[in-house]
């Protein structure tokens, strides 16, 4: 068929790839993660001395249990929002729908700087919110507690990640046989026992896929915290990214990382068990 | 046409009356009325784009008719919600529940409708053992062969004891052979049950071979109802008579009592004008068969080409003024010239164009 030359030339470069950008770099981290530092600089002595910090010292535990909460609270609320809308879009849209799916995928186009920044002008004490709840007369001050707290770190991000909630779960929604539903309703199940038992379970995939999406990101997310929220508002991406700058900590910011890295893989090899047991096609 | 005619209101289940369906520009179904008789076997018929399936998804429910109404035992159907409805379909592409499996899809419908928990079981048991199915209760829809999902989604709807089923080409996805199987399943299952059916499809031989009635649609409008060999026998229209089986259209004129069409003469009781009669080619035989039929009109033709068919041959034969002519007659070996053949007068059926 094809020649090994040819072979060779078209696997070579994504080996490269993979070697130098991936293989590499992980081996360094995770390399790093079991040295120490020394009177600032980095001794290649092996331990384990940055894994019991990380699990000994209380402020990790503190910043990276804010993390898993932001975390789940954008998921949840990017699920709340997203579900809804694929769903109104996927079955009762009509010929709407075209344009409708448009405008939910027109933010991803816009920068993630510039829509932190949105945020920051709409929550700021001086900003468009604080600016209408005193036109109102609901406040008599500015509200300072909307802008540099992880509220607007949830806020934000769910914002964000709301889209690419809603596509994995808009896509699950358009393949389900739309006579499924007629069967449902021909049995004798009405609108809502039709959502709960035939395009909730056969939406699953999506949904699933979404919520990881959420969920991985926010977890890995650190210029929301830079952007709005605030010393309340720090997740675990910004301690390893003291750790690796100002600090020049770097075999305890590796050793975060390696901490992060192993959560989140084994988040998505759970998932994808999850969605494979949920999917029949 | 008058569908209605030969099934008196009292019996009649369910009740078809001038409903009308467009969508958007275009119109589907038009004005039509159709009486179903409690226990009966009706077939729609008709090419696709007739409005069948049209007709069946508005008595299900899943479309509004633009005018007209729908009955069914002495209760207004068309306003009810599906769900309401006591009536439940067969879906062509089977449309079981891929994450449930076969008890489960069975069990559905009542679920849906509360029926007691220590009833569920045995009932879903039942049908499971009706279409022979019992032993794949535990496995998903995908693991199942199309007869088999054919065999789970008629257990789904009956298990609900409808008052109506409707079957939306059900047999269309299966292949030659397990197809002839299922018509003779659907066919004894129907007697069993005793469930009136309402079956759509394309396929004229399946719409002869299972129906006590057959209703023939063209257009969104119906051409004919009638049982399957009354059709046959006496096709109302030329399109009739081309839909169902295969069919010689005479095209001729009557001039006091008798019909001229080409070389073919023959005595007709029809009124003097144009006239165009259906004579089906198995009406026709050799003259040298030497057959006693009454009336019998001769003809000489010659023979253009031969069909084998097994049991029969189809021959086409070229009348002295051109006119093309098919014949079936019993298999005896190549053919060949010119032959008399020979018909009775009474087997040509005046039909409207």
């Amino acid at each position: 068929m094809y020649s090994r030359l040819y072979k060779l030339a078209v696997s070579l470069p994504p080996l490269f790839w993979v070697v130098l950008f991936l293989l590499v770099p992980y081996s360094l981290m995770f390399a790093h993660s079991f040295w120490i530092t020394q009177d600032g600089s980095i001794v290649h002595s092996w331990s384990l001395h940055q894994y019991s910090q990380l699990f000994t010292n209380p402020l990790y535990a503190t910043v990276f249990f804010r993390t898993l909460r932001i975390a789940a609270f954008v998921t949840l609320f990017s699920l709340l929002l997203g579900f809804p809308l694929a769903y109104f879009l996927s079955f009762h849209a009509g010929p709407r729908k075209e344009l409708l799916y448009q405008l939910v995928i027109v933010p991803l186009w816009v920068s993630y700087l510039v829509r932190g920044y949105a945020w920051k002008t709409i929550l700021g004490t001086d900003g468009v919110l604080n600016g209408a709840l005193q036109y109102l007369h609901i406040t008599h001050e500015p509200l300072s507690a909307l802008l540099y707290s992880p509220f607007a770190v949830v806020l934000m991000l769910t914002h964000i990640y709301t889209p690419f909630v809603f596509l994995p779960i808009y896509a699950s929604l358009e393949h389900i046989p739309r006579p499924l539903v007629e069967a449902s309703h021909d049995l004798g199940a009405n609108s809502r026992s039709t959502f709960f038992r035939v395009i909730l379970p056969l939406s699953m995939p999506g949904l699933l896929a979404g919520a990881t999406f959420a969920f991985v990101l926010t977890l890995g997310d650190f210029l929301a915290p830079i952007l709005v929220g605030g010393p309340s508002g720090t997740m675990i991406a910004n301690v390893v990214q003291s750790l690796f700058g100002a600090a020049y900590d770097w075999p305890l910011g590796a050793a975060i990382s390696v901490f992060i890295l192993f959560i989140t893989v084994g988040l998505l090899f759970c998932t994808e068990r999850l969605e494979k047991r949920w999917t029949f096609q | 046409m008058t569908p209605a005619a030969s099934t008196s209101p009292s019996t009649a289940l369910l009740e078809v009356r001038a409903v009308s369906k467009r969508f958007s520009e275009k119109e589907v179904l038009k004005t039509l009325s159709l009486n179903v008789a409690q226990g009966e076997f009706l077939t729609l018929l008709g090419e696709s784009g007739s409005g069948k399936t049209t007709l069946l998804r508005l008595i299900a429910g899943f479309e509004q008719p633009s005018a007209g109404e729908i009955w069914m035992n002495g209760e207004r159907l068309d306003t009810l919600a599906p769900y309401k409805r006591r009536v439940n379909t067969v879906f062509q592409q089977y449309a079981l529940f891929p994450h449930l499996n076969v008890r489960e899809n069975i069990a559905y419908g009542l679920r849906a409708n509360n029926t007691p928990k220590q009833e569920v079981a045995p009932r879903v048991e039942a049908a499971l053992a009706m279409v022979r199915m019992s032993e794949y209760s535990g496995a998903k829809p995908t693991k199942l062969s199309g007869g088999q999902q054919q065999r789970v989604a008629l257990a789904r709807a009956l298990v609900n004891r409808p008052q109506l089923l409707l079957l939306d080409e059900p047999l269309s996805a299966l292949d030659a052979n397990l197809r002839k199987e299922m018509q003779g399943e659907l066919k004894s299952l129907q007697r069993e049950v005793g469930i009136t059916f309402l079956f759509v499809t394309h396929d004229q031989e399946e719409a002869m071979a299972l129906s006590d009635r057959i209703a023939l649609l063209k257009d969104g409008s119906l051409e004919q109802v009638a049982s399957p060999r009354e059709i046959y026998a006496h096709p109302a229209t030329a399109y009739t008579a081309q839909f169902i089986g295969q069919t010689n259209l005479l095209r001729g004129s009557v001039r006091a009592n008798v019909a001229e069409c080409g070389i073919l003469r023959f005595p007709s009781a029809a009124a003097n004008g144009p006239v165009l009669f259906s004579l089906r080619p198995e009406s026709i035989f050799l003259a040298t068969d030497n057959l006693s039929i009454a009336d019998p009109v001769r003809f000489r033709a010659t023979i253009r080409q031969q069909f084998f068919g097994g049991s029969t041959e189809l021959l086409e034969l070229v009348c002295a003024d051109s006119q093309l002519v098919r014949a079936r007659i019993d298999a005896r070996g190549p053919l060949s010239g010119e032959h008399e053949f020979v018909f009775s007068a009474a087997e040509a059926i005046r039909v409207t164009p």
